[in-house]
Formats: C-alpha cells, structure tokens, sequence
C-alpha cells in the first residue's frame, strides 16, 4: 500500500539520507523495542518451536496424552497421507470465498472511494459495524438464515438450483460464511488503495479514449492492486486455517484441516504430533502459496 | 536549561564539511556572518545550502570543521542547546497548539516568565495579533509563515535562519513578504541567515549574499559586487542572465585586454578579468547592451547580428539576436520612449556595450 | 459540376438518432451509471442480514433450542444474565480485553516509536517478526500455544486458563497496534519535532508536548482495534483457555444445543454500544473539525 505513497511523494531539495526521521543509532530504540520483541519471541516464536518439536514426538504406547522427544517423521508423513483432501478442501474453499469476497468487495470499496462523497464515513462504519456482533454469533445466525425451513432455502429451491434440497450442512454455505465473515478484511485494504489513487488519473483514461470497463481493467485495477493484494492474503489466510465455519454450517463429513486440527488436539487422546505436524504443514502450505502470489503479483510492501 | 550555551557576536563556520556516505554535501566551506546583518545563501537544489543551515541549527553535526558564535564552539551541541532559532519551509507549526501557544512554546521551554506576553509582543511584530486563539490549521499559507517568524523572533536569538520560508508563497505574497521580512530584521537587529534558490530575492533583501554550488562556496559579497563582477562562470550563469562566449586572450592595450571570441575581437578591463591569459569567458549582461539600427560612434565594443525575437515586458522590451558566430545574444533595453525602437524578426542591428562594463572569469566547463 | 440532390439539411430536420434512446436503453445507461451504488447498497443489506437476524431472535421465545422463531418474548432483555455462564464469560471477555488492550497498546507504541524514529541492527529482523504473527493462521498460533503452555511452562506451573488467554492475546494484538501507531507517526511531518527541539525542547519535552499529543488519535485507534480482536477471538482463545469460558467460546459451546437468546442480548448489546463509541467518535471529530472552519 505503501507503493501508492511513492507515487505521489515529493523530491526533497537536498539530497539522500536528509532523512530527519532516522535519527542517530541510539540505545533507546533498543530499550523502545525490547518489550515488544521479548513479548513475541516468548509467546509467538518459542510456540511455534515447541510445536515443531511436538511435530516430531512420538507417543508412548498404550499412554495417550503422553509424549516423549523424538524425530518422528512419520508424523508429517501421516499426516499428509491420511489428511491430504481435507488440505486440498480447505484452500478450495478458502481460495472461493477470497475470489468471492473480491468480486463481493471491490463495487462496495470502488463505490466507497469515488462516488460516496459525503457519505464515505457512514458506509465505513456500516461495513465494519456487523463485526461487532460475535463472530460465532454471526455464523450461527447463518445458520439460521440458511436453514431448510428459511427463505433462502425456500427461493432456491423453487429455482430447482439445489440438487439435495437443503443448502445448510453443505459446503456451500461453508464457502458462503468464509466469504462474509472476511469481506471487510478485503472491502478495506481495496478502499485504503482507491481512496489513495488520484481520480483524475481514473479520469485520464477516459480522455485517452478508454471506455468504462477498459479503464477498470488498465487504469483502477492495477492502482489497486496493493490494496487487493493485501485483501486476499487477508482473507485466505485465516479462511484456510479456519474450522468455525464448517463446524456450524457444514456437513458431517469431508471436514477442513481446521477441523481436523482442533479435534486432535482438543478431542482426539494422543493427537498431538499429528495435529501439530499438520499445523506446520498447513503453515508451511500457506507461506509458500503467499510467497509465489506475492512474486506473481508484487509490490513493494504490505504492511 | 543544563547544557544551553550563551553565545554573542558574529557567526562563523570554519572548514565545514558534512558527508553523508560518500557523498559530500557541503566541502569546507569558509564563512562570516556580521551580526545584526542580513545574509543569504543563495544557490541551486543540491548546492548544500541547506545542509549549512541545518549545522548552524544543530540539526545536523558537521563530519568535520567548526560552528562558533563569537568565541562559543556550538560544535556538537544539541539545536535546544544553541541560541539559533529557524523558520522552516513548511513552517512546522504545532498543530496542536493555538498560535499564542506555539510561539510560546520557546519562552516556555526556556522557562521565561511572562511567555505569554512576549508571544503577543511577537506576533504583533508580525502583524498576527488577532488570531492568538485560533489554529495554524485555520490560517492561511502567509498567516502561518508570520506565525512561524514570531515563533522564531520571540526568542531573540543571537541567528536566526531562515529555510527557503517564502518559497511556497504566491507572487505576490512573496514579495511583500520580501519587503516584510527586510523591515522586521531592521527593526530588531538579529542576524538572519536566509537560505532560498530564487537570486532575486537574494539579492534584494540581503547585505551579503553567498552563491554556493556543489557544497562549496563560489563567491561572496554586497549583491551588486556579485552581479556585475562574477568571480566564476556559475555565479555568472547563476545571477540574472549574460552574454558569454568563450575566447582566447590575445593582446594587452592599455587597461584592457583584447580577447577574441569566436572570431571577433572584444575588451575587457584588467580590473574585471579573473584570467589575464589563455582562454576566458567573456561576459556582458543584457541591459548594458544597445540594440541600434546604425553602427553607433566609438561607443566601444560592437557586433552586427540579425533580430530572432522580440518581446515587449512592459518596463523593458527584451530582445534575441542571432550573431554570425552563431551564438544568441539577448539585450534588455527599457522602454524610456512611449513607440520604443519599431524593430522586428529578421532586421540587422547593431549591438554595442561599454567594454567597462564587461567581465571575464576562468573558462572551465561547468561540472 | 454535376448536380446532386445533397444539399444541406433544413433547419428543422429531425434530430440525430441518439437524442431520444428508447427506455430499456435508458435504464441500461442509468444501470451502468449507478451500478457501483446499487451493488454497495446490497452488499450492505447483505453485510446486515444475519445482524438483523441475531436482533430478532433475542426475541425468540424459545425452549431448548433458539434455532426456529416460535414467539416474541422480553424476558431475555429483561433478564440478560439469567442463563448460567453468560454474564460470567462476558466479564471474562471484557477483563481480557482491558488487559491486552492496555498492554499491547503499551508495548506496540514503544516498538511503533522505535521503528519510525530510529535505526538499529534487527529492524528489518524485527519487522519481520511483527509481521509474520498478522500472517500467521490462528488455528496454527493457537496449537502452538497451547503445546508451550501445556510442555513448556508447565513445570512454572501456569495452567490453562485467564493468565494464558491474556497472555495470547496480547502476543497477537500486538503486530496490529505496531502497525496502527507506526502509520499515524509516519503521517507526522517530522519537522515538526526538529522545530520543538530548534526551540529549546529536550528529547523527552519534545516527546511529551509534541510527539505524544499528535500520534494520540492513532494510539487510541489502535487500542480499540486491539480490544474488537480480542474481544471476538475465538480461535487460539480456544485452545489456551483451559476451563475459562469467555464470551465467544460460550457461545460456540452452546452453539451445538442451541444458542440461549441472552446471548443474542449481549451480543447485539455490544454491537450497539460499539456503534454508538464509532459514531460518537466521528461526530465530535467532524463537529471539531467545523469549529476550525469558522
């Protein structure tokens, strides 16, 4: 998003490293950082070590619930064996409710950056606001809304568009609930993007003859690009590792890895290795796929 | 206040170099500022100009050479540790703070008692005293570059500097500011270092006006001395505009020496040479040239060119003249007749000036 | 010259073809024209839809199970702590949330404040390191913290529960306060503090009288963000919380039985109260900023 901030920056008079924010190298940036970073390290980078060591213990036999060290690398072997489609399930239904949320998202935050005028901070507010509500209360409330007995239901199955009859307990409405509880996590970060882009550029494309929907796609997509780029990861991110969504709105079986996760470490006796390798494989998964879409569709920086 | 250094008399830099990296911004630069005078860095982006106001200030540390007032070394001092106050480009107001408390706000640090009234006595000095009690974000670009003057003059500080401060003023504005700002420091008597690119203004407000480029200093002197002799070929180029070719010295007559330029031959004063052999670039600025339709009389110098363009200024018609060499010259002549000299595109003139009142610097080629 | 019957055409010829377009035309154009309008509008009716329906079934008179509406009732308003566990958990909720509110505020500003104003060895390894947790899937920073607290401290003897649930929290909401606070102090021109220290403000005077007063706003953003993330995590609450409930666990207990309307009370409640801060907060910024233009 930052991309954005170089475009319109001014050339400085003298030239490099006037940079008056940078002070001098001083011990008080590390006096500054250190309870921040001691924060992380102790709860943020020492979890994730022992979960890699827990990846690697093996159970003692007839002991569930007991672990010793080990290098056990049958537990990622496992893992991605007898849990493979619940991976493959949950980055198709992540990678769905991302595209739906952008195709959801983008006339929300499009309209919110040029033509809201007056009314851009109410419409703000409205697209954050539902997310005060609980999040397990909102997905329940889909739940609700997307039961047999309710309209929804009742409309589709008039237009003969569900083939089992009920659209709840399906992976539909899974993908329906990731898509809404993360679409601010994608409406933002675009409008953040828009609402930094000079409208007359938008305008330019106009006059150099391009009409409505060419502009989009030559001039405002790729202005917001930091902005989507940041929305997806945003969105996809926590909607594969998420288990809320099934648990409430989907069907017994054909489960994401979220699920399986939380089962076997909170459900499952003598599940840790395994939840923990599969907790390192979807993470690994994750930075990879983020690593070649952010080389794919670069830009400077996200954050 | 622990650690603040009284300091009184005239500013001095002595061999002051900063670099940054391998680049070097200003190269020991040699400086001394009368006090209660008016001085103005002049010079292009990137000549260090302000890099040498940012160490006079503190805000930068010299990587080598000294800042002194009178006899107290501010070298390595801390900017709230030095009586030297800056108004800056942007003006940096306190967003804040109401005006009254931004200019306030150095009395205040330095514990003064009566802050506040020395703040309305400032900004009356600025002609702002109604607007004490609103924000800088209510005032407009020349209010809150007043404000940021008061802010700076309210600490009476042995130097005042003053960054490029009317640069984001309209014209008109600029120099009434211009006007202003020459009142003010008359009246006050503190010395004021003004940092700005445009010559003009230079060289109308300041007593000594220093051209620098690439952190070094080209000349330094009353502005007259600069403009109408240039030490340097930057400082000619600099200031206002000139006629200059490049030639060889080829003779010695008198006062003069005669040099030829592109195949014609012209004078210059000894006294206004910097090069007494070899090449030289000769100089004559455009208003000391006679645009006439005859060869005048013994006037001194002269050269027939054809007419390329002529553009009536109002005060003064300017005019473009293509010379055989193959060079253009530009003459300034003012408009003292209601039907100036009726010349057009593609007339043959003659071109005429006093010899005295050319000058002739080294003829490297600009780096 | 031949003659031709092309002459110039009376004045009061017809007008060109597009001057009156037919009406299915017009509506297309005006479709097109408002389209980005119209879908906002939906997708806000969308946005509000299960809102709406968490609202409504406060209402329900409900037995065992609030899933289906089967009568208006006020008693759940009336008595919104009249289930067990309610009340309990949302007091939970708000205690966790003050906590890692106020502490990762603290501790996010002081990084944001190292981060824009100074250079110093690891910062791009610490900016890695703030980064990576907003990146990270909660289900995966909930499991390891659940294997540290559970193999790793145990022998400290902190248990599951309040202490690990603060104590996560405030590891994730820290990365969004840094990033909050480190936006609105690059915002800052940095002259302005060259100008407090050029009259006489040492390092510390700057940060109080000036520093500090300009980024408040961005703190006080942060520690609201900081407060919705932990209020409403789920996730690695979950898994470090041991017998605590907080609100949204609660709830997602409850969830398989039937979620008691007193939920949907509370629940809607803080919807409302947060609206109300929201609001609330742009009016006086807007009636500030008016106050200005006179």
């Amino acid at each position: 998003m930052s991309a954005l901030a170089q475009v319109a920056g001014d050339p400085t008079l003298d030239p490099p490293a006037a940079a008056p924010e940078v002070k001098r190298r001083s011990w008080t940036a590390y006096v500054l950082m250190l309870p921040g970073v001691l924060w992380l390290c102790v709860f943020f980078l020492l979890p994730l070590v022992q979960l890699a060591s827990v990846s690697l213990q093996s159970r003692y036999p007839g002991f569930p619930g007991y672990y010793y060290r080990d290098l056990n690398f049958s537990n990622y072997a496992s893992a991605l064996t007898d849990y493979a489609p619940h991976f493959a399930r949950s980055f198709l239904y992540a990678g769905l409710a991302t595209f739906l949320a952008f195709a959801v998202a983008y006339p929300l935050a499009y309209a919110m950056a040029f033509k809201a005028g007056r009314w851009r901070n109410f419409m703000m507010i409205c697209v954050i606001a539902p997310f005060f509500t609980s999040f397990i209360l909102r997905t329940f409330a889909w739940s609700q809304i997307l039961a047999d007995e309710g309209w929804v239901a009742g409309v589709l199955n008039f237009l003969h568009l569900l083939p089992n009859g009920h659209i709840i307990n399906t992976p539909i409405a899974v993908v329906a609930g990731l898509t809404y509880n993360f679409l601010p996590f994608m409406v933002l970060p675009i409008y953040a993007s828009l609402e930094r882009a000079d409208p007359r550029v938008i305008e330019a494309g106009g006059d150099l003859y391009a009409n409505g929907f060419t502009t989009f796609r030559t001039v405002t997509l790729p202005i917001s690009m930091p902005g989507v780029l940041a929305g997806t990861l945003l969105t996809f991110i926590p909607a594969a590792g998420d288990f809320v969504n099934m648990e409430l709105l989907g069907p017994q079986r054909g489960k994401m890895i979220g699920n399986v996760i939380n089962d076997q470490f909170l459900a499952v006796p003598g599940g840790y290795p395994v939840a923990a390798a599969l907790s390192f494989t979807l993470m690994a998964a994750i930075l990879v796929l983020v690593f070649l879409y952010v080389r794919r569709f670069g830009t400077e920086d996200l954050v | 206040m622990a650690g603040f250094r009284e300091a009184r008399g005239d500013l001095r830099l002595d061999a002051v170099t900063k670099t940054f990296g391998d680049f070097t911004a200003v190269d020991g630069i040699d400086l001394q500022v009368p006090r209660g005078s008016f001085f103005a860095l002049l010079g292009p982006s990137g000549c260090g100009k302000t890099t040498t106001l940012r160490m006079i200030a503190g805000l930068e540390q010299p990587t080598a050479g000294r800042v002194l007032i009178g006899d107290t070394d501010l070298t390595g001092s801390r900017p709230y540790e030095r009586p030297v106050n800056t108004v800056f480009q942007s003006y940096a107001l306190f967003p804040h703070l109401t005006i009254r408390d931004n200019v306030a706000f150095g009395p205040k640090r330095r514990r003064a008692a009566d802050a506040d009234e020395k703040a309305d006595d400032a900004l009356n000095l600025v002609q702002m005293a109604g607007f004490a009690a609103r924000k800088p974000a209510q005032l407009s670009g020349g209010q809150q570059q007043r404000v940021a003057l008061a802010r700076a003059l309210v600490n009476h500080p042995e130097v005042l500097l003053l960054d490029e401060p009317l640069g984001a003023l309209d014209l008109k504005l600029r120099r009434e500011m211009q006007v202003e700002l020459k009142r003010i420091q008359t009246e006050v008597g503190l010395t004021f270092i003004h940092v700005t690119h445009d010559q003009e203004e230079a060289m109308t407000m300041a007593d000594t006006v220093a051209v620098m480029n690439r952190g070094r200093i080209e000349q330094l002197g009353a502005p007259e001395e600069l403009y109408d002799l240039p030490r340097t070929r930057f400082v000619a180029d600099f200031l206002g505009q000139a006629n200059t070719g490049v030639g060889t010295i080829k003779d010695v007559e008198g006062d003069h020496l005669v040099v030829n330029v592109l195949g014609t031959p012209v004078k210059i004063l000894k006294s206004r040479s910097q090069v007494h052999e070899g090449d030289v670039l000769f100089g004559v600025r455009p208003e000391k040239v006679t645009v006439s339709r005859t060869r005048p009389e013994g006037a001194g110098n002269d050269v027939r060119g054809v007419v390329r363009d002529v553009s009536f200024l109002g005060v003064a018609t300017s005019y473009l003249v293509d010379m055989p060499s193959g060079a253009t010259w530009s003459c300034y002549e003012q408009n003292l007749d209601v039907e100036p000299l009726d010349l057009r595109p593609g007339d043959e003139v003659w071109l005429t000036w006093n010899p005295g009142h050319a000058f002739g610097v080294p003829a490297e080629e600009p780096a | 010259m031949t003659t031709t019957t092309r002459t110039t055409p009376p004045a009061t010829t017809t007008a060109p073809k597009a001057h009156r377009p037919s009406a299915g035309r017009r509506a297309q154009v005006w479709l097109a024209d408002h389209f980005a309008i119209l879908s906002a509008i939906l997708v806000l009716l969308y946005l509000f839809l299960p809102v709406a329906y968490t609202f409504v079934f406060s209402f329900n008179d409900h037995g065992k199970t609030n899933i289906v509406w089967q009568g208006f009732t006020w008693e759940h308003w009336q008595d919104p702590c009249g289930v067990q566990g309610v009340c309990e958990s949302l007091v939970t909720s708000l205690e966790v949330g003050v906590i890692s509110t106020v502490v990762a505020t603290i501790l996010g500003t002081l990084m944001a404040l190292a981060m824009v104003r100074y250079r110093f060895r690891g910062k791009s390894a610490s900016n890695l390191l703030i980064f990576v947790p907003m990146a990270t899937p909660e289900i995966v920073m909930g499991a390891a913290l659940l294997t540290i607290f559970v193999q790793g401290f145990s022998g400290i003897g902190i248990n599951l529960g309040f202490t690990t649930i603060a104590f996560s929290h405030i590891m994730f909401c820290l990365s969004f306060v840094v990033v909050t606070v480190r936006a609105r102090i690059q915002s800052l021109d940095p002259r302005i503090e060259e100008a407090a220290q050029d009259l006489y403000a040492s390092p510390m005077q700057t940060f109080w009288k000036v520093t500090f007063p300009l980024i408040l706003p961005g703190i006080a953003g942060a520690a609201m963000l900081a407060f919705s993330l932990s209020f409403d995590d789920f996730i690695i609450t979950n898994f470090v919380s041991g017998n605590e409930s907080t609100f949204p666990k609660f709830v997602y207990v409850a969830s398989r039985r039937g979620i008691p309307a007193e939920a949907n009370v509370i629940g809607f409640s803080m919807f409302v109260i947060a609206v109300l801060l929201v609001v609330g907060a742009q009016v006086v910024s807007s009636l500030r900023a008016s106050k200005l233009k006179s």
